[in-house]
């Protein structure tokens, strides 16, 4: 025993200087790893909501929103940066409390949280951009209802720290807006010739200066500007998004064609 | 010696598409030249327009698409979704009407959906919807028949309009349009739906002088030019004769019992046949190979829905005619209406047995 006691001691008392080291040295690799790890999440997490996982694009989620109000550009703007908004406050949430939330009655408990931040949303836009709160009219207190936002509340933010979840929750929100933008860019032109329309409702007097006459159109084009024209732009939106991804794959795949030649020809010689 | 043993079928049908799309171009020849001669030059200055249009469209499209173009640029089937939608414009609409129709029709509803063969709706049909719904000040300039209108709309007069919206003296199409009386003019279906409206009842409105001495001045002879058109399309055997005989069928029905319940405010079967589009829509658009019902049952179902529905936008809808939006809820409902009448195959029973 003794024997098997005393070798112990002398390892320990003399390499303690050494594994403290080591430790530290271990405990900074790991930190390192952490946050490379952290960096490699986040950059994870802005991809997959901006492109690769767009709620717009490749979930499909919120699309009524996403269809009936991006006929201007001033009320998509309006309505993603709502969207935006909620989805934060909404994933940030729901991951600060998912330790005390019983599993069986998550989803109400979500959608409380949701509807909660919805108002105060609404009650803001009341109040200091009127024109746009009466411009989006019910779509404003059915971003409760939008799928996209309860989507990441279950997919994401109820098994992840708050920090992430909230960066969650700001990636696919921009990706959501961006698309809202997109649509209102192509059906204003398309539709009335113009830019920002009514910015001023969203930002105040000095905005009315951001509207832009693109094309003098003497009529309106109304299928733009109707619901049947939002599907049509989206559908190729979509087809564009997915024309991208599939020119992005057949270049990969010569690429790695090549590599695997050059292998091939130093092993040969 | 031993004889090559073909199997069956052993008769072939040689037609092939070019020569079928053809056919159906010569075919509205007699009902082109009758909108010819009673509405001017509009609807052949729109036909250019339009089949110019089409051929472009065509051209990128199929280029895009990396698809044989000398082949299918010339297979027909373009040129006559633009013929048909330069003959259902109004003669006087301004020539980005028919360039923006065309290209909707060719590029989103034909070619989006995979080309010829492929597309759900009849390209010509959801293009002229689609300026329906979008442009309505435009798509309901319906320019009276040119024994009414004071101004002389030679071939110089009617392009500077459809160009500039004035012909080359100065009038605007508003003046064009204006009787001497100082009424507006439009087409003998819209003018009874406005005099019902009012009150009016069917014979007192028909005094008005688009109706002429029989049913719709002008318009009674472009119909007449579809129907022999359609009836020549038939003895070709290029069309089947289910689908006209049922629509012409179910809108005869359809008005022969509300006229003879109410003579008042329901107008004749035969105007229903021979004003509007309802013989155009009965042999050249209703009959599309693509879009339609494919068994013979299914035909004749398709075309009793499009006359009842024609005769119920017409009498209790918002436009004056339907036979557009008749056509489309036909080809929405088509597949589903092929999939209840499949004829039985030979050999087996009822029922998939």
């Amino acid at each position: 025993m003794s024997n098997e006691i005393a070798p112990q001691n002398s390892n320990e008392t003399k390499p303690t200087n050494s594994s403290d080291e080591q430790e530290i040295a271990a405990a900074a690799v790991q930190a390192e790893l952490i946050k490379s790890e952290l960096k490699a999440e986040y950059k994870e997490l802005a991809i997959q909501g901006l492109w690769k996982n767009n709620p717009g694009l490749v979930q499909l989620l919120g699309l009524c929103p996403l269809l009936a109000v991006t006929s201007t550009v001033t009320n998509a703007l309006g309505l993603g940066l709502a969207t935006l908004l909620v989805l934060i406050c909404s994933n940030a949430t729901v991951s600060a409390i998912r330790h005390w939330v019983p599993k069986e009655i998550r989803i109400p408990i979500f959608v409380l949280i949701i509807a909660a931040f919805v108002t105060c949303v609404q009650l803001l836009m009341n109040a200091f951009t009127y024109g746009i709160y009466q411009s989006l009219g019910i779509f404003l207190p059915l971003i409760v209802t939008n799928c996209a936002i309860i989507g990441r509340a279950e997919a994401y933010a109820s098994k992840n720290p708050v920090k992430q979840s909230a960066f969650d929750g700001l990636m696919m929100g921009l990706g959501f807006a961006i698309i809202l933008l997109l649509l209102g860019v192509i059906r204003e032109i398309l539709g009335q010739g113009t830019l920002f329309d009514g910015a001023n409702l969203l930002f105040g007097e000095w905005a009315s200066v951001l509207r832009v006459e693109v094309m003098q159109l003497d009529n309106q084009f109304l299928l733009a500007i109707l619901p049947p024209g939002a599907f049509i732009a989206m559908g190729i939106l979509i087809a564009l998004k997915n024309a991208i991804d599939s020119h992005i794959k057949n270049k990969k795949v010569v690429d790695t064609e090549q590599v695997i030649e050059r292998v091939r020809v130093n092993f040969d010689s | 010696m031993a004889f090559w043993i073909a199997s069956s079928p052993h008769n072939h049908n040689h037609t092939k598409t070019p020569n079928l799309m053809r056919l159906v171009i010569y075919a509205t020849l007699p009902g082109v030249l009758a909108q010819w001669y009673f509405f001017g030059w509009g609807n052949l200055i729109h036909i250019g327009l339009a089949m110019a249009t089409a051929l472009v469209c065509e051209f990128t499209v199929l280029s895009l698409r990396k698809k044989p173009i000398s082949h299918e640029l010339f297979d027909g089937s373009a040129l006559l979704t633009a013929l048909l939608i330069g003959i259902c414009l109004p003669a006087l609409a301004p020539w980005w009407i028919s360039v923006i129709g065309t290209m909707f029709a060719i590029v989103i509803v034909k070619q989006l959906y995979g080309g010829l063969g492929h597309n759900p709706f009849n390209p010509a049909m959801a293009g002229y919807v689609m300026l329906l719904v979008s442009f309505p000040l435009q798509m309901t300039i319906w320019q009276p028949p040119l024994s009414l209108v004071a101004v002389d709309l030679n071939f110089a007069n009617t392009l500077t309009t459809i160009l500039t919206g004035f012909t080359v003296e100065g009038y605007s199409v508003e003046q064009v349009r204006t009787s001497i009386d100082g009424f507006t003019m439009a087409t003998p279906l819209d003018t009874l739906k406005t005099n019902t409206g009012l009150g009016l009842t069917v014979f007192e409105s028909i005094k008005n002088p688009i109706f002429g001495d029989n049913f719709a001045l002008g318009w009674e002879w472009v119909n007449a030019g579809f129907l022999v058109g359609g009836l020549f399309l038939i003895a070709k055997k290029a069309i089947a004769w289910q689908t006209p005989l049922s629509f012409l069928l179910s809108l005869f029905i359809c008005s022969f019992i509300s006229y003879s319940l109410n003579p008042d405010s329901s107008a004749s079967t035969m105007f229903h046949w021979f004003s509007g589009a309802t013989m155009l829509g009965a042999f050249f658009i209703l009959t599309d190979p693509v879009t339609g019902a494919t068994s013979n049952k299914g035909r004749i179902i398709v075309g009793l829905l499009a006359g009842l529905l024609v005769y119920l936008i017409r009498t209790a809808g918002g436009y004056p005619d339907g036979v557009a939006f008749a056509i489309l809820l036909c080809n929405m409902s088509a597949p589903l209406i092929d999939q209840y009448t499949r004829p039985r195959t030979y050999g087996h029973l009822k029922g998939d047995k």
